[in-house]
């Protein structure tokens, strides 16, 4: 088949999806209510997208990009950027992950979103956000991408916002929007120096065009996308709108805040790859950023008691591991990362969906026996012992966190290993900034089994924590929420060994995912890598993955036998030996304190202070004078509009009279 | 008989324009101002006339013919304008025919 017609289908079908489902019930009530149509409508328009990248993946690639320029979106003098879409290993990945893991999303959410009244509109925007997500990944551009980058905050925005007649839903999703408009504005300057020193913004162009700039360009070009970066993966300092975007519905945190948008910022450097490479002092910071994060939503993530704020901070921390690959040069590693971590952080939110809509129907039936306390269906201090009414998404669950906890041959054991074991390399080549980094990595992997297994605990073992547990229980979800969950948990499982370590080579087994995306049968991958003039030996590559399935093991075990024995109390023992730390813990860190104090208030006041009475005064006075003077003007020339025809006819006898004299003299 | 010369004709036609234009602008009873339209226009065809004869050139008296003929219609829906005006008003002074100021 056309590369050209099935490029569009990949792109427009999901566009279509978003105009049928949003246009049709928006002028024709009635059609709002055929949830089964607008949901079957809506998966489909992402699962056939996925039918096509899959034979597009299965035909290959061929060595070279291919690339579907569909028009000439805009051409000024010798600039002009097309709408082009570029098909390779990188593009083709991404857009799995995207289509697959986003139609399952959609598959889970009309079960999840059954019950609600905006159904419709709720598919139209998760339409959107996957046909802007597709335009980012496939962008041949940094413009087209810019625009899927934008247009995936916008959807962010929408559905982070979804239940907005809560006030705090809709802060939430302002927040996120605000935060992110810091780093797309990094981004545009990005932009405006590759347009000044390349003159173009087409990936191949800017790529060969970075040879010729001067270093500090380079540098100051990797470091603006990497702060654009850092706005839209949360990453320190601008990580602070993912956990609050969690007031929008599970699946829009499990598919926008966990498996796609927030790695957009990982694709990005992974596409620049080469640029990246070539400013060093960049890499440091992106490595330093990237560990600390993944260190800090850790030990925030041990302090929440709702189950969607924990996954929240796991998914900073995991996007941190993501840019501490980044920050080594191993961008294969990276996107391995963000692969298997869709798999399981979407199954985890899916999963916390699962629970919180067995809690929903706990708190339906408590107030429905007269139970009028307050009660909170995301707290995990009122869930315990679901694993009996909620077997498969309690197995689901578990698999998920021993993935994300890096059990070994699970999927999230091969990629975290490959980070740190490619951070310890990177270090012992010489770069010594990696060590740290992988130091700090490896105790936030103990942090990471430890807070996903007391994630667990809480809110699948022991007994039931919530009023009247034994009158009242939840039910296990629908088929349509049950099912891609299984899925998730099956890949979860298998998909790591796509990128086996290096010592398998030994063995005769290559890492296949690093051969596709960095290059194999010789040519060139679209991402690039280091070279290394040092190579850790056999014995201690072992010895690392040894240590790193030992921290694995040892912090699930730890933390599965101390929450098992305490439950709650746990929380309050570990609170007992931090003391202030775990306060310090608690609060974030202070950072949305700091911004308070630094940002917001300062901008409040100076708005309330300075520049209302500047507008009011100044601006709308000004405006006002110009009025005034235009009145002025008025009323003089009214007064020659006399009504009197004779004046007027006097006026047109004195013209003649001088045209006569003019032409006379 | 002693030839009267072409500048005598224009000369009293000028005057007779400016005594129909003075008469337009500065009179404020609508039928004066008509019969100074009529004076203008009469003005005019003396000089066409006077114009005919030294030139030996017989369309401009033609004109004339037609000219009369125009402020014959003139005069006739003038009159009935202002008779119109009259029955409304009750006036023909023109300051207080002033309905286009408000």
């Amino acid at each position: 088949m056309n590369l050209q017609l099935l490029v569009v289908l990949i792109v427009g079908l999901p566009l279509v999806g978003a105009l049928v489902n949003g246009l049709i019930p928006l002028f024709y009530a009635p059609a709002r209510q055929w949830k089964t149509l607008i949901g079957a409508v809506g998966s489909l328009v992402v699962m056939v997208p996925f039918a096509l990248a899959l034979y597009l993946f299965s035909q290959g690639t061929g060595g070279l990009p291919d690339v579907a320029a569909l028009y000439t979106w805009m051409a000024v003098g010798d600039f002009s950027v097309s709408v082009a879409y570029r098909v390779d290993e990188l593009s083709l990945i991404m857009t799995l992950i995207v289509t697959g893991v986003g139609g399952l999303i959609h598959v889970y959410a009309t079960g999840y979103m059954a019950d609600d009244r905006s159904f419709w509109k709720f598919f139209a925007y998760l339409n959107l956000f996957i046909f802007m997500m597709l335009n980012l990944v496939l962008a041949n551009n940094l413009l087209l991408l810019f625009l899927g980058w934008e247009g995936v905050g916008l959807c962010s925005w929408l559905l982070i916002g979804f239940w907005y007649d809560k006030r705090k839903n809709s802060a939430a999703a302002s927040k996120a929007f605000i935060v992110n408009r810091v780093g797309d504005f990094a981004f545009l300057l990005a932009m405006f120096i590759v347009v000044r020193d390349v003159g173009s913004l087409d990936f191949d162009a800017v790529l060969a065009g970075t040879a010729g700039m001067s270093a500090e360009a380079v540098t100051m070009v990797v470091l603006l996308l990497f702060i654009g970066a850092t706005g839209k993966s949360a990453q320190i300092p601008l990580f602070i709108w993912l956990p609050d975007a969690m007031a929008g519905p599970t699946p829009v945190s499990a598919l926008i805040h966990a498996a796609t948008m927030v790695t957009s910022g990982l694709y990005l450097l992974a596409r620049m790859s080469p640029m990246v490479l070539m400013a060093p002092d960049i890499m440091v910071l992106i490595a330093i950023i990237g560990a600390v994060t993944a260190l800090v939503a850790a030990t925030i993530a041990l302090t929440r008691s709702d189950i969607k704020q924990v996954l929240a901070y796991s998914t900073v921390s995991q996007l941190g591991f993501m840019f501490m690959a980044a920050g080594v040069g191993a961008f294969f590693v990276a996107i391995f990362h963000v692969l298997t971590h869709a798999f399981f952080k979407a199954c985890l939110f899916l999963g916390s969906g699962s629970v919180i809509h067995g809690m929903h129907h706990v708190e339906h039936e408590l107030r429905h026996r007269g139970y009028d306390g307050a009660f909170d269906s995301q707290d995990m201090r009122l869930m315990g012992g679901l694993r009996e009414f909620m077997p498969v998404t309690r197995w689901t669950y578990l698999l998920s966190t021993l993935a994300i906890a890096g059990i070994p041959l699970t999927a999230g054991f091969f990629s975290k290993d490959e980070i740190l074991f490619k951070a310890f390399e990177y270090g012992y080549d010489g770069q010594l900034y990696a060590w740290l980094a992988w130091a700090i990595g490896l105790g936030t992997a103990l942090l990471t089994a430890f807070y996903m297994t007391r994630s667990y605990m809480l809110t699948f073992e022991g007994s039931g924590r919530w009023p009247m547990p034994d009158q009242v229980h939840p039910h296990e979800s629908p088929r349509s929420m049950t099912l891609p969950l299984i899925v998730l948990a099956g890949l979860a499982m298998v998909g790591g060994f796509i990128g086996l370590p290096k010592v398998a080579e030994k063995l005769g087994f290559s890492n296949w995912i690093h051969g596709y995306l960095a290059g194999h049968a010789g040519h060139a991958g679209p991402v690039a890598e280091p070279e290394l003039h040092a190579h850790v030996p056999v014995g201690l590559e072992i010895a690392l993955i040894l240590a790193g399935s030992l921290i694995a093991i040892g912090g699930v075990v730890w933390a599965w036998r101390f929450y098992g024995r305490y439950e709650l109390g746990g929380d309050e023992l570990v609170q007992g030996r931090f003391g202030r730390l775990y306060r310090w813990w608690k609060v974030g860190y202070g950072f949305n304190e700091l911004y308070d104090r630094t940002v917001v208030r300062p901008v409040i006041s100076s708005a309330e202070k300075l520049f209302a009475p500047f507008d009011q005064r100044i601006v709308d006075g000004l405006v006002n004078a110009v009025a005034r003077v235009m009145q002025a003007f008025g009323w003089l020339f009214a007064r020659l509009q006399t009504g009197v025809v004779q004046n007027y006819a006097l006026a047109i006898v004195l013209g003649v009279v001088l045209v006569m004299l003019l032409l006379v003299f | 008989m002693m030839e009267i010369p072409l500048s005598w004709y224009l000369s009293l036609s000028g005057v007779l324009f400016s005594i129909g234009v003075m008469g337009v602008l500065f009179r404020s009873n609508l039928i004066v101002i008509l019969m100074s339209v009529e004076l203008m226009l009469n003005a005019v065809n003396l000089t066409l006339v006077a114009f005919s004869q030294y030139l030996g050139d017989v369309s401009g008296q033609i004109l004339v013919i037609f000219v009369m003929s125009v402020a014959a219609a003139e005069a006739a829906i003038g009159l009935a304008l202002v008779i119109a005006i009259f029955r409304n008003k009750l006036t023909v002074d023109i300051n207080n025919i002033n309905l286009f100021k408000h």
